[in-house]
């Protein structure tokens, strides 16, 4: 059957074809959806880890168990997972693994626009990269074979608009692969120094044969035409030169980007007058054609930043592009809110009305730095705002860290807060840490954490307690607040912050989004009493307007 | 040709469903069909821009300045922010309801006033619907994205049959009634 499918979707339905058995991830826009769909199957067992590092640690330890394994993540997630992926690429798999990492050019949904491409070359670990949904799936299934083929981790790397782009996919059956016999084999899985220089030479040798592999591999292909003009790509960058060119210059597409071939390069380059690489991010095919002694042009034309489109691709290299007619007029911007009745937003008054300095995370409540809360001073990666904190008060002393706290959701906090946490009171900090928690994974859309009490495959499951993992760390005082109750909320943030020792101050209220959750009705503005003072709008509530 | 269409929105109107019921019925009509959303941060209430682009065979899934054939505004000023998407013999089908971004109920900017009229002034086709006052006749306010589908489905050669039967496959059977009337409302706009 043929039907539109996610690039995500279709990532999940490679899996299943492939006969991939274990997923596990840490939710991250744009990867997030593969799991979910993945999960949708019986066949495969998914689950969420409480972070990335987890998550591909599962992956390796089930295929090192004879299953096909996958984790997802998204760019920064990989940095994350990095540690136990470099050294899984020395001890290689025995059941396949594919580590999917989503990149987000553009930072539609990220703190940073980092290209996962280093990470191959870095970890020296091959890399695959489809340009829409149907290499999704075939990319996928093709990644499977490389790692049983050549005993290592495969990579495969994803970007927003591949993620979240339908096109039309067809579905074949699972291919039943079972789990293979685990045999004891410590210079392979035991990664002591001694066998560890075994195995790098394993890995320089696999990186040369894969290297040969690119050569003749179907993933890499050369669409020749007529032309002077011959183009180096991959991924989504592909389909905006196809766009922008048609069918009228020749185009070099790589599939499998790490290794690069270097013949197929050279023969190429050497039918073509003028050479281009087009790619997104950095110059990671550029600097190997470069290598290689070719002439191409690429970052010089097109830059580092953002997302390509067919648009940039025709300014840059035809000159020419459609003309348009703009909004003659101020169109204010609409950026992301707290949603009505976030239960986030009451903190974030009283943080601001307290002019508290509020170390941030990653979450829906990076949105309370936005006009009119203000709320937030700092946002770096998941965890920053204990560990950060902890750093800035060790820094501006005891009565700085008296107008200091960190905001961090429940699943952020068990992702990676907790050790920011025992850095804390294992050192003598005296920090407030602040934990929202709204009883799951919000800003991508609704994923279960150990708090929430129950797992991706809607098992119900005792709920992880904060408080019990915060006193277990030695915090004392520990403070859990209804965060609607206003009134509660600020006495609290005032008497923890105002002690000389470290506090958590739990700020428990389900996500206003949450289907389980039954609601009172919304309330309505009496308009006969309303005095038209607009303080209500300093709350920054989109329901309420004037 | 490929043909390229600019569903726009506020995060939470339903532009995804829309874009669904779209790409649902241009594959069982035999075409390549890419969809693009940007899922995440701009859920939250923030501006949302979905494209659907079709053909014989489609590259790129997004649709960029001056490629539209019709921009599908769900929001006035969102209309406005997106109608650059256009090509210049396109067209701009939009909601007529406002909903106040940030920046306007916090008083630090104002809605933009004479929105239609400023556009018409630029030559942009302009065709307006209260799909507020539509959804809310065939049942729920929340169907705004079905009488946006149904106005433009009279900018598509595709027979009525074809739509209704998408609509029944595409959303959840206890709305088909709901949202079939929804789709008629829109459609009688011309």
């Amino acid at each position: 059957m043929k039907r539109l499918m996610l690039g995500n979707e279709a990532v999940a339905r490679g899996l299943f074809e492939a006969g991939c058995k274990i997923v596990s991830s840490y939710p991250g826009t744009p990867s997030t959806e593969i799991t979910e769909f993945a999960a949708k199957y019986d066949e495969i067992y998914a689950e969420w880890a409480p972070n990335e590092k987890v998550a591909c640690e599962t992956a390796v330890g089930a295929s090192i168990g004879g299953a096909r394994a996958f984790c997802a993540m998204k760019h920064v997630g990989m940095n994350v997972a990095a540690d136990p992926m470099f050294t899984a690429a020395y001890t290689g798999v025995n059941g396949g693994l594919v580590i999917g990492v989503a990149d987000d050019p553009g930072m539609h949904s990220s703190q940073n626009e980092q290209d996962s491409r280093h990470y191959a070359i870095a970890a020296k670990l091959p890399m695959v990269e489809p340009s829409d949904s149907a290499e999704c799936r075939d990319y996928t299934k093709a990644a499977y074979e490389i790692s049983e083929k050549f005993d290592t981790p495969v990579i495969l790397r994803l970007s927003t608009r591949v993620s979240h782009s339908q096109s039309i996919v067809e579905e074949f059956p699972r291919n039943e692969v079972g789990v293979k016999d685990y045999t004891k084999n410590p210079a392979k899985y035991v990664m002591t120094p001694a066998n560890a220089k075994g195995r790098h030479v394993f890995v320089e040798q696999r990186m040369a044969d894969l290297t040969e592999f690119a050569e003749t591999s179907e993933l890499n292909r050369v669409e020749h035409a007529d032309s002077e003009i011959g183009i180096i790509t991959a991924g989504i960058a592909y389909q905006y030169v196809r766009e922008a060119m048609g069918d009228n210059v020749a185009v070099l597409k790589l599939g499998l980007i790490n290794p690069m071939p270097k013949k197929m390069i050279l023969d190429f380059a050497a039918k073509y007058k003028k050479i281009y690489v087009v790619e997104e991010l950095d110059d990671v095919i550029e600097t190997h054609c470069r290598k290689l002694g070719i002439e191409v042009e690429g970052k010089s034309i097109f830059g580092f930043l953002g997302e390509l489109s067919q648009r940039i691709v025709a300014e840059k290299l035809l000159g020419s592009a459609p003309e348009y007619t703009e909004f003659d007029g101020n169109v204010p911007p609409r950026p992301p809110v707290l949603c009505p009745g976030c239960p986030h937003r009451g903190v974030f008054y009283t943080l601001s009305k307290l002019k508290l300095t509020v170390s941030g995370d990653i979450g829906c409540y990076t949105l309370g730095a936005a006009a009119p809360l203000f709320a937030i001073d700092t946002t770096i990666c998941m965890g920053a705002s204990v560990s950060a904190l902890h750093g800035f008060n060790k820094a501006r002393g005891e009565e700085a860290a008296a107008k200091t706290v960190a905001v961090i959701g429940d699943s952020t906090f068990m992702h990676s807060g907790i050790t920011g946490l025992m850095n804390i009171t294992y050192n003598q900090g005296i920090s407030t840490v602040i934990i929202l928690d709204n009883r799951i994974t919000g800003m991508t859309g609704h994923q279960e954490n150990p708090a929430s009490g129950h797992t991706l495959k809607g098992v119900e499951v005792p709920p992880v307690s904060l408080e019990k993992i915060c006193e277990a760390a030695g915090v004392k005082r520990i403070r859990v607040v209804d965060p609607l109750d206003l009134a509660a909320v600020e006495a609290v943030i005032r008497e923890e912050t105002a002690v000389a020792e470290p506090s958590v101050i739990i700020t428990r209220s389900p996500c206003a989004l949450l289907k389980s959750v039954k609601r009172k009705p919304a309330l309505k503005i009496d308009i006969d009493k309303c005095k038209g003072c607009k303080m209500c709008m300093k709350i920054g509530c989109p329901a309420i307007s004037f | 040709m490929t043909k390229s269409i600019t569903i726009v929105g506020v995060g939470g109107q339903g532009t995804l469903l829309a874009s669904r019921i779209l790409g649902n019925l241009l594959v069982s009509e035999g075409f390549d069909v890419k969809v693009s959303e940007v899922h995440g941060m701009s859920q939250r209430g923030g501006s949302v821009v979905t494209y659907v682009k079709y053909g014989e065979k489609v590259s790129s899934p997004v649709v960029e300045k001056g490629e539209a054939d019709v921009v599908l505004a769900f929001e006035l000023c969102e209309g406005a922010r997106w109608v650059s998407m256009l090509k210049k013999e396109g067209t701009l089908v939009v909601n007529t309801q406002q909903i106040d971004p940030m920046p306007v109920i916090t008083g630090a900017m104002e809605y933009p006033e004479n929105v239609q009229e400023k556009l018409r002034s630029a030559g942009v086709n302009v065709i307006e619907i209260d799909a507020l006052k539509y959804a809310e006749e065939a049942g729920s306010s929340k169907a705004v994205n079905v009488v946006m589908i149904g106005a433009l489905s009279n900018f598509m050669e595709f027979p009525e049959e074809m739509w209704i039967d998408t609509i029944k496959k595409t959303v959840p059977e206890k709305f088909v009634q709901m949202n079939l009337k929804a789709f008629e409302l829109g459609r009688s706009i011309k």
